[in-house]
């Protein structure tokens, strides 16, 4: 990136990850959380008892007005226009070519206005397609970017915690739901949303109450055990829990097709979509033609596998590569997502092994994701 | 963080202890690499009988997020490694120079450029 600022943006929260001694790192342009100890420690606690996360990098835009929902269903592969009030969904930004240019997560805060969380490397991007793209529509497209700090709280116990805080009734709100509310005494959307596993909450507020809202949810957590989290573990959290990362699973050179995601994109919403041509293309050779299969595999051994890496069939032909690995807390084990042919996608595949360096090491195929959580 | 006194240090950020009687060095790594690693998960350490020189890889350090070549800081025969540290990595981490040491070498050569504990102090808080 050639505009990027030369120094790293800092959250609303840095002055608290730095009084708690984090491990800091830069991502996309922030300054951000690493981790604070130990993150092992930290990826038990969110599986086990709660974990609290500085967000504020994502990338907030606001879509307002009578046709915010079109504008979308034309900008996006999913059908926004059928969001009900209130709720979330999971979707994708494509390109003319189908490739994936984000994956977001979309609110309907209200009849006319939505909420599109877009990841921070791409926050931009996102924008800038969605400006282009909701032209002609009754929108206006806002960069809320510095108006958002975001906190999650994740795990078991955060519907305890966020609970002993908040007038919003969380036993009410469903998962993939956000509803306004107040958090310590101060404005916030709250949502049930995350990227653990887990069930738990993000909460998107000012960036001058953010300080409040971590120092309450820290001390109300703490008798739980309750600990600050960084970028570290929340990567071996989605990992475990099979979902994709863009940059790693997703790519502008991957359609939803090619990962696995070919439900997102709706063909029988009404209007023309970008990328439609492209995907109803991708959608008939996915029908046809097997593509590249996203699988988990799980070491035998102790090396751990990192992207980029060849996945090997047992004459040491390359069959695949590596997206995301990491060593599995939950697990015990060394983890990864690989794109691989069809023919050694079924679980429990034999003779499939990664090359670690030189060494081929033996992975056992598995059905994703590695962990889910019991309901 | 402290580095003990009576150890010697290199620039790649291991830890050499005095030859005991049989001229056998123990080896590690700094609680300042340990920190910089993040979790070891995973330790790769050279054979016993095998000959290591100084500067030069001899094995791997595995942690969540990056793998690094382990170096050793002198020349001469592995006499021991920490069979410890193969079962449980962690150790690494909760005792670099301690029960986390990694393996001992009879030493036949080493470089000019060990430091001391407060040079290494200096030049790792630099």
């Amino acid at each position: 990136m050639t505009d990027a600022p030369p120094t790293p943006r800092r959250t609303a929260l840095d002055a608290r990850h730095r009084a708690l001694g984090a491990t800091m790192t830069d991502f996309a342009g922030w300054d951000m959380p690493l981790r604070y100890g130990s993150e092992r420690d930290e990826h038990t606690a969110v599986r086990t008892r709660a974990g609290l996360f500085d967000l504020s990098h994502m990338g907030e835009i606001s879509l307002i007005g009578s046709q915010a929902g079109q504008a979308l269903d034309h900008a996006l592969v999913g059908r926004l226009s059928a969001l009900a009030v209130g709720r979330a969904r999971y979707t994708m930004i494509c390109d003319d070519e189908g490739g994936i240019l984000d994956d977001l997560i979309v609110y309907r805060l209200g009849d006319e206005e939505f909420l599109v969380v877009a990841n921070a490397s791409n926050a931009q991007v996102v924008l800038d397609a969605l400006t282009e793209r909701a032209a002609g529509f009754e929108a206006t497209v806002r960069d809320d970017r510095d108006a958002y700090a975001l906190i999650a709280v994740q795990g078991p116990e955060s519907p305890g915690i966020l609970g002993s805080l908040t007038d919003a009734d969380l036993e009410g709100l469903k998962y993939y739901a956000g509803l306004p509310g107040t958090v310590a005494g101060v404005p916030a959307m709250i949502a049930r949303t995350g990227y653990t596993g887990e069930d738990g909450f993000e909460l998107f507020l000012a960036p001058a109450d953010a300080e409040r809202v971590w120092d309450a949810l820290t001390e109300a957590g703490a008798p739980v055990g309750l600990v600050p989290c960084g970028l570290s573990c929340r990567d071996t959290l989605r990992l475990e829990a099979g979902m994709p990362l863009y940059g790693n699973e997703l790519t502008t050179d991957t359609t939803p097709f090619d990962a696995g995601l070919g439900r997102v994109v709706k063909f029988d919403k009404p209007g023309d979509f970008v990328g439609r041509q492209a995907l109803e293309a991708a959608s008939r050779e996915a029908d046809t033609v097997s593509p590249r299969t996203l699988v988990g595999l799980v070491a035998e051994g102790r090396r751990v596998p990192r992207a980029g890496y060849a996945v090997v069939a047992a004459d040491g032909s390359r069959i695949g590569q590596v997206t995301s690995g990491a060593p599995s807390p939950t697990l015990g084990k060394p983890i990864a997502m690989a794109y691989v042919d069809p023919e050694y996608a079924k679980p429990g595949t034999e003779g499939v092994s990664v090359d670690i360096r030189g060494t081929r090491e033996p992975y056992e195929v598995v059905a994703l994701p590695f962990y889910r959580r019991e309901r | 963080m402290s580095n003990p006194q009576q150890l010697r240090y290199s620039k790649e950020h291991e830890w050499l202890s005095a030859a005991d009687e049989d001229g056998v060095s123990t080896i590690g790594i700094t609680e300042f690499a340990a920190n910089a690693l993040g979790d070891v998960v995973y330790v790769q350490l050279p054979d016993v009988g095998s000959t290591v020189t100084a500067g030069e890889t001899c094995g791997e350090l595995e942690s969540t997020k990056s793998v690094s070549d382990l170096y050793s800081p002198v020349s001469g025969e592995v006499t021991e490694t920490n069979e410890d540290v193969v079962n449980d990595p962690a150790l690494v981490n909760s005792a670099p120079f301690e029960g986390g040491w990694l393996f001992k070498v009879r030493v036949t050569g080493e470089p000019e450029e060990l430091l001391s504990a407060d040079a290494y102090t200096a030049f790792a808080e630099n």
